[in-house]
């Protein structure tokens, strides 16, 4: 990739899709290996739009991952449609978890997903309004 | 620790990546919980799970994991199989606990990961 060009991921996700849970996170991966972007740094984007991905999937109305890829930086944003979160110091704390029984019998709802983002993450945002919607913005520095 | 080491002292059956067991694990990791998979363990370390759904392969893609050794008699559904050929895993069956796994795995000298400070 030379200066100033960007690579632009854009998919929708599908509520309670788990048999697809995974794929975006794959496909990103995948991505950013092709462009020769660090190990460790595609590592943490990977993890980033994993959690990201699962949390579309599990808590909300259906949403979209934005992977915005330049030179210098990695640029993950996770929106959906709602329900928002209700208390975000809460959802960040390590261990919370309104998740169902049957997201914890996929192994996950441990409440580490926000947290687990953003110790991947060297920019971490959450914006939520109740009823319509919650963006995660993650951003991750490349260095070579 | 090898992966042919850790087949043979685990009698564990290879159901993929037969041919990749020269590769090296510095660490093990147990658990059925993805999320805190996703949270504490760094590559070159061998997944010890009971959890058969493709969700664990997807975890280990995410974090560059390469071998992972399914406890208590458990086989993965066909969907994780086809993706750990995929992603070129080596996956394992041991009729042992997660905990008498473990700990042959610990004798032989296989570390556990311990910082378990690592999220912020």
């Amino acid at each position: 990739m030379s200066t100033g060009d960007m690579v632009k991921l854009n998919y929708s996700v599908n509520i309670e899709d788990f048999a697809k849970a995974g794929d975006i996170s794959s496909n990103t991966k995948k991505v950013l290996k092709k462009l020769g972007i660090p190990s460790d740094i595609t590592r943490r984007a990977a993890i980033v739009t994993y959690e990201a991905e699962m949390n579309i999937i599990i808590h909300s109305s259906g949403g979209e991952i934005i992977v915005n890829i330049d030179t210098a930086k990695i640029e993950i944003i996770a929106r959906d449609y709602g329900p928002g979160i209700p208390d975000i110091d809460r959802a960040m704390q390590k261990g919370y978890s309104t998740a169902s029984d049957h997201v914890r019998e996929l192994g996950f709802g441990a409440g580490m997903g926000l947290p687990n983002m953003k110790r991947c993450s060297d920019g971490f945002l959450i914006e939520s309004q109740k009823g319509k919607g919650t963006t995660v913005t993650s951003t991750i520095h490349i260095h070579n | 620790m090898y992966l042919y080491e850790i087949r043979d002292i685990l009698d564990a059956e290879v159901i993929a990546g037969k041919s990749r067991m020269n590769r090296e694990v510095d660490f093990a990791f147990g658990a059925d919980l993805m999320s805190d998979v996703l949270a504490f363990v760094n590559e070159r370390t061998v997944l010890l799970t009971g959890l058969t759904n493709p969700q664990v392969i997807r975890t280990a893609e995410m974090m560059d994991i390469k071998a992972i050794v399914y406890v208590r008699g458990k086989r993965p559904d066909t969907a994780s199989l086809e993706l750990a050929e995929e992603n070129g895993m080596t996956i394992m069956c041991t009729p042992y606990t997660l905990y008498t796994t473990s700990g042959i795995l610990y004798n032989a000298g296989l570390k556990g990961i311990d910082q378990l400070g690592v999220v912020k």
